[in-house]
């Protein structure tokens, strides 16, 4: 198909494909309609519902590394989890404004991603892989080591989260899923930008040929850095956003599990399409929700065929099933 | 003076003891991975099979130590063929998220079949008579136990070295790591040596989690909850040897041991130091290939 693009478009008609790629297409609406029609029709699962969307951000930021810079992490729960603690630190020390705790939150994990990513960014493959696992362990145990501050493996409570512009955060959810949905749109409209930008589809080259954007002066080492740098500052948006609504924080923020639940979850919605994590976070937690419900004891059982059967049957995850399925179509004509 | 030479003498042993263990479930991952360059982070999952069929068969059935370890080894490579045949194989060469998916698949189903099975509770390990109680080594005692692990361990580290470069088994599985495609082209079938490594390994797994059920407890989480240290082996070993991943345990045992006896309220922070350390000197493992 791509061999199609190069030979048949000229240079304008391929300026105006990407221009087309950045206007907003039809389709775009339809996560945010079914979010907004899922706070009327289960009105009794908009806690979960705020968890959710908070998590769709979270997919969101990792798909702004892993699918458009190719960056395989096992180490982005380090950014949620400081994200999580500054935001429920703030909160416990007598700041519970919680739009200001995001900005805060977003810089202290965009320092977090800086840092790190100037270390680990050097190295790829399994190497990168370890090094930002091992950057998010190092941050757990720390955490659990300062129990002084962070309330150790008790977890942080006593978090005081001021009314959102004006609204209470309310025991039903309504408050959070509002404004968890928002916060996400805000930052689905900046990732949106960013991957359309000049700079987002140099991302795309360096994921497709490193070697070549080198070689065409692409400034790869930092172009990498300021890709995982703000993936990092959305991933602590998201981190905030859940510690807020739940007025909670625990040392899981921090896990290794967290950063792999978060990987399974893209995965299984599908990887650099923009809308993986919003296909494949409601998808995992709903239904880890429902087996949890019918089958408390082996519900990782179901879970883990589910995974199986997706990389057997539709790897690729929702979005590569449903590529092959529009392929297959347009064949058949 | 003593007091340090004996704190250092029983964290260089205990440490080693927990090498060995480490070494052997690893090692397998490390020629799989390096061979097929397949993401498996399932590997524990053998590991805990052959530790949970040993463990059970020894504490019902009241079957002897070592009759009960082979058991667990045969089982687990037994299994592991045709899952690779049939799950594996489909995704060598394809997206490395996609041997994650299914790998991770794969754990969360042992997990829950461990529950199922053999409940949420470690398994209880008894060692025979001739293995516990202690043992005078010089001028100390030891855990008899421990000690047959490091023997053992140490020997089976020749025999596979030995097995590696001396037979032709091991020349197969060099040349298919160095270069598939002119492996395959000199007349190697590089299937059916997938096939067999990924069995050895499995056994090796299994071997390793049997013998170190002691250290690491059989339980169900067990291939979650041990898969970063497995992981940390291969790739500061470097992928593909099986020298790498010896020298990666004993570090990584040694260290271990040492930092939870010395800082315990540390817990594994300074083990992850380490990596990062090795890993930024060394990208690709200390004997990975440059």
């Amino acid at each position: 198909m791509t061999v199609d693009v190069a030979t048949h478009l000229t240079a304008q008609s391929a300026m105006d494909a990407f221009a087309r790629r950045h206007r907003f297409h039809p389709g775009e609406a339809v996560p945010w309609i079914v979010a907004v029609a899922a706070y009327f029709v289960f009105p009794d699962y908009l806690a979960l519902g705020a968890q959710v969307l908070a998590t769709i951000l979270f997919g969101l930021s990792l798909d702004l590394i892993l699918g458009y810079a190719g960056i395989v992490t096992l180490g982005h729960a380090a950014c949620f989890g400081t994200g999580a603690y500054v935001a429920g630190l703030l909160a416990v020390h007598g700041w519970g404004e919680p739009i200001t705790g995001l900005f805060v939150a977003a810089l202290a994990a965009a320092f977090v991603g800086f840092v790190s990513g100037a270390v680990v960014l050097r190295t790829q493959g399994l190497t990168l892989l370890m090094l930002t696992l091992v950057v998010s362990t190092m941050l757990y145990e720390a955490a659990n080591k300062a129990n002084h501050i962070t309330g150790g493996a008790d977890g942080l409570s006593g978090m005081e989260v001021w009314p959102v512009l004006g609204f209470r955060f309310d025991l039903f959810g309504k408050t959070a899923y509002w404004y968890c949905l928002g916060a996400l749109f805000v930052c689905w409209l900046v990732a949106r930008c960013i991957v359309h930008s000049p700079f987002g589809r140099s991302l795309t080259g360096i994921r497709e040929n490193e070697r070549r954007m080198h070689a065409i002066g692409s400034p790869v080492f930092w172009r990498r850095l300021v890709i995982y740098t703000i993936s990092s500052a959305l991933a602590g948006v998201s981190g905030a956003l859940i510690s807020q609504t739940t007025a909670f924080v625990g040392l899981g923020v921090l896990s290794f599990d967290r950063s792999g639940a978060i990987l399974i979850m893209l995965i299984l919605g599908g990887v650099g399409r923009l809308y993986g994590a919003f296909i494949g976070v409601p998808l995992y937690m709903i239904l880890q929700d429902r087996f949890a419900a019918v089958d408390p004891v082996y519900w990782y059982f179901w879970i883990g065929l589910i995974l199986v059967l997706v990389v057997v049957f539709a790897p690729g995850g929702a979005f590569g099933l449903a590529d092959r399925l529009l392929r297959a179509r347009r064949r058949h004509r | 003076m003593a007091e340090i030479v004996a704190a250092s003498v029983s964290i260089l042993f205990h440490g080693l003891a927990f090498a060995m263990v480490l070494y052997l479930v690893s090692v397998g991952l490390s020629v799989t991975m390096g061979l097929m360059g397949f993401v498996n982070l399932a590997h524990g999952v053998f590991a805990a099979l052959g530790g949970y069929i040993a463990t059970s068969m020894i504490a019902r059935l009241g079957v002897p130590f070592v009759p009960a370890v082979a058991a667990g080894v045969v089982v687990a490579m037994a299994l592991s063929v045709p899952l690779e045949r049939a799950l594996y194989r489909r995704l060598y060469g394809a997206d490395e998220l996609d041997q994650v998916l299914l790998t991770v698949g794969l754990v969360f189903m042992s997990v829950a079949a461990g529950k199922f099975f053999w409940g949420p509770l470690a398994q209880p390990f008894h060692p025979p008579a001739v293995l516990s109680g202690q043992i005078e080594l010089g001028w100390r005692e030891f855990p008899t136990y421990r000690s047959f692990l490091i023997a053992s361990g140490a020997v089976l580290v020749t025999v596979l070295w030995l097995g590696l470069e001396r037979t032709q088994f091991g020349a197969q599985i060099r040349a298919a790591v160095d270069n598939r495609r002119m492996a395959q082209s000199v007349g190697i079938n590089t299937s059916r040596l997938f096939t067999m490594t990924f069995a050895l390994g499995s056994g090796l797994a299994a071997l390793g989690g049997s013998l170190g059920a002691e250290i690491l407890a059989i339980e169900p989480a067990y291939a979650l909850e041990h898969l970063i240290y497995f992981l940390i082996v291969v790739s500061v070993g470097g992928l593909g040897s099986i020298k790498g991943p010896f020298f990666a345990a004993l570090l990584l045992g040694v260290a271990d041991t040492g930092f939870k006896y010395l800082l315990p309220e540390f817990g594994a922070f300074f083990i992850y130091a380490l990596t990062l350390v090795v890993l930024l000197w060394r990208p690709r493992g200390l004997f990975g290939y440059a």
